[in-house]
């Protein structure tokens, strides 16, 4: 059986896999986002967490994601929060190192001639170093977005769906073609998703 | 003549010592040295880009260190050299930058845009939409000049800022410098290392070495001054 008769077959089932998936690196880039940018923002501010802010990021980037599922079950139990979780830990560290790359790589003359003609700190993240970093920074949420369509197939081995389940399902019965069925279209989110980041980096990063 | 700015006895660390001077309307004071011998640092403590450790500053009256450094940085035009501008904004953004953080109505902001980019001699129509990487360094500078007196401030603070320009273009601007000077009747201080642009464009020259203001006078005391550190720049022109 090819993978498009299975598709034919099983339509329903691969969008409700698919939505699950989306879902997953949704709530999972969204919540790092929402932790990660401030926290890079308040890194620039205080350089000084600099190093062990982005030390604990490094290190929860090191522990193989199986690893790092197995031991958020027993604080999340089964299921897809235990995944979230472990997504958004990976996601953390490109966009919290981005964000602060970034805004740390504007020009400081530049920033020197925004205080110089009287921006407040806010005026000046807001009008000089955001802007000028955008680039920087939506390139960390292209990877963070990208390694989390990779990492969530392997949330369907805890339970939490997500287009691993026809991986897993396929490895199991060494099923060629069920392994594809979950596989290529995951490839094809990552691709997706890289591409339409990639526009939206094009349409609001300014360049000169 | 009223004084619009006052230093007593500036200091800052090692690097600026015991600076005083008064420039009022219509007075440009220029501020000569070599390399190293603190002009920007004294420039940066006037608008508190960095904090003096000793002497005050009074910009019309107020002390510099009782005012707000944000609000404070608004009422004193800057001109920094080549990177002044910011190089995502257009230039009418760029010119209009002040007046914005201060609030002003679009349409007074636009308008007033248009007639400080024709005051320096650039076609409001043309350049106002363009970014600053597009212009050549004699436009970015007229530009940066013409930010500084947005908000209309009373004093003006000038970082060399036609020390990055090829000498025929530096010359042009010079004189048309010379021409508004004239006209605005502001009080400036002008930092440059050219003494020859000093002795164009100053009221009073000041000259700095090691952090101390060592002669303070007429570009013609200047000129005629026996001490061995004016005699150094003056040998340097011959």
């Amino acid at each position: 059986m090819s993978v498009f008769q299975f598709y034919a077959r099983n339509w329903g089932e691969l969008l409700h896999l698919l939505g699950q998936h989306l879902y997953l690196v949704a709530i999972s880039t969204g919540g790092a986002l929402v932790i990660g940018f401030p926290l890079g923002v308040l890194l620039t501010r205080r350089p000084a967490w600099r190093a062990p802010v982005l030390g604990l990021a490094n290190v929860f980037q090191t522990i193989p994601s199986l690893a790092l599922f197995g031991i958020l079950i027993p604080v999340f139990g089964i299921g897809a929060w235990t995944a979230i979780t472990a997504l958004l830990v990976y996601a953390l560290l490109p966009i919290v190192r981005n964000t602060y790359t970034g805004i740390a790589g504007v020009d400081p003359a530049v920033r020197e001639a925004g205080r110089g003609m009287g921006m407040t700190g806010g005026q000046l993240l807001r009008l000089v170093e955001l802007p000028l970093a955008a680039g920087v920074i939506l390139a960390g949420v292209r990877v963070a977005t990208v390694v989390s369509v990779g990492i969530a197939t392997i949330g369907a081995a805890i339970g939490a769906g997500g287009l691993g389940v026809y991986i897993f399902r396929g490895v199991a019965t060494v099923d060629d073609t069920l392994i594809l069925a979950g596989a290529l279209p995951a490839a094809l989110l990552a691709l997706a998703a890289d591409g339409l980041l990639g526009l939206a980096e094009r349409r609001l990063v300014w360049r000169p | 003549m009223s004084a619009v700015l006052e230093v007593r006895d500036l200091g800052y660390a090692d690097r600026v010592d015991g600076v005083s001077f008064v420039v009022g309307a219509g007075e440009t004071l220029v501020l000569l040295g070599r390399s190293g011998s603190g002009k920007t640092t004294t420039l940066k403590l006037i608008n508190r880009l960095l904090e003096p450790t000793g002497g005050d500053v009074v910009i019309a009256g107020e002390r510099a260190a009782a005012l707000d450094a944000t609000r404070l940085r608004r009422r004193i035009g800057y001109v920094i050299q080549e990177v002044g501008l910011l190089p995502h904004f257009s230039i009418a953004q760029n010119v209009g930058l002040v007046p914005r953080l201060e609030g002003w109505a679009p349409e007074r902001i636009a308008a007033r845009v248009r007639e400080l980019l024709a005051l320096v001699g650039l076609d409001p129509g043309v350049y106002g939409d363009r970014h600053p990487h597009e212009l050549s360094g004699g436009q970015r500078q007229r530009v940066g000049v013409a930010r500084a007196l947005a908000a209309d401030p009373p004093l003006l603070l000038l970082d060399e800022p036609f020390g990055a320009l090829d000498p025929i273009t530096r010359l042009e601007l010079q004189r048309e410098f010379q021409a508004l000077e004239g006209r605005l009747r502001k009080a400036m201080v002008f930092v440059t290392h050219d003494v020859r642009e000093g002795l164009l464009l100053g009221t009073r020259i000041g000259l700095l070495a090691a952090g101390r203001l060592v002669f303070l006078g007429t570009p013609e005391e200047f000129r005629r001054s026996d001490l061995p550190e004016c005699r150094q720049f003056m040998d340097a022109v011959a």
